[in-house]
């Protein structure tokens, strides 16, 4: 499937980009990680620690372990700052 | 009921609070609350706002509709800037109406907390040293296990 892969705040700076399409056939946000990391090195850095990051699924804040199931996006980011 | 509004431009907020309800004879009640650029040091050039365009404005109306099944309000407004913002710029500014000023407090209170930790927004200052990606508080996640 094709995936939207969107990345923010010093996610796409360390990634190197703001967005991409991804093939995968990856069922879960983990296995996306996963999927990633082993890419590049890039990737591996960005998500060395989960738990410093956030990911929304479709544009609703989701876990790590959700499925991929009918996705279209996928985004990474660090806790958020607003206000 | 809920007006929302992410942009890049400045907006007065002495405007938007004088006009927010401003026809309406049924509020008894409007809490205001602004965010501002804040400079600790004395040495801060810009804060840049990121956002995730399309989430934003997702995040910001589910919090916003949780705060409207909560209390007994009658109006409320979001208004959150992005974009490069220099000290003493408004950031945000919330406003609530409900009959009673109890609710309106809460609600602002609520959406506030919130709005710090689920709406995707991410800061970075700039100062002489270089910029650097403000953390989230682990205090701004605590919060949230008020509501």
């Amino acid at each position: 499937m094709k995936l939207e892969v969107l990345y923010f705040a010093w996610v796409r700076e360390r990634i190197g980009c703001a967005r991409e399409t991804i093939e995968t056939d990856a069922q879960t946000v983990n296995a996306l990680v996963d999927e990633l990391s082993a890419r590049e090195e890039r990737y591996a850095l960005a998500f060395s620690d989960l738990s410093a990051l956030r990911v929304a699924v479709d544009q609703d804040l989701s876990e790590f372990d959700a499925p991929l199931t009918d996705a279209r996006e996928v985004a990474f980011f660090p806790p958020m700052t607003g206000g | 009921m809920v007006q929302i509004r992410v942009q890049s431009e400045p907006f007065d907020y002495g405007t938007e609070c004088a006009r927010f309800c401003a026809d309406r004879q049924d509020v008894g009640a409007v809490v205001t609350f602004c965010g501002v650029v804040r400079d600790d040091t004395g040495d801060l050039a810009h804060m840049e706002i990121e956002h995730y365009p399309g989430m934003t404005e997702r995040a910001l109306g589910k919090i916003a509709e949780e705060a409207a099944r909560r209390w007994a309000l009658l109006d409320c407004l979001i208004i959150h800037r992005y974009g490069a913002l220099e000290p003493g710029a408004r950031i945000m500014m919330v406003a609530t109406a409900s009959a009673h000023r109890a609710d309106a407090f809460a609600a602002a209170d609520f959406l506030m907390d919130y709005l710090k930790s689920r709406a995707p927004f991410w800061k970075k200052e700039t100062r002489a040293q270089g910029a650097q990606w403000v953390a989230a508080k682990n205090s701004d996640e605590a919060a949230l296990a008020r509501w």
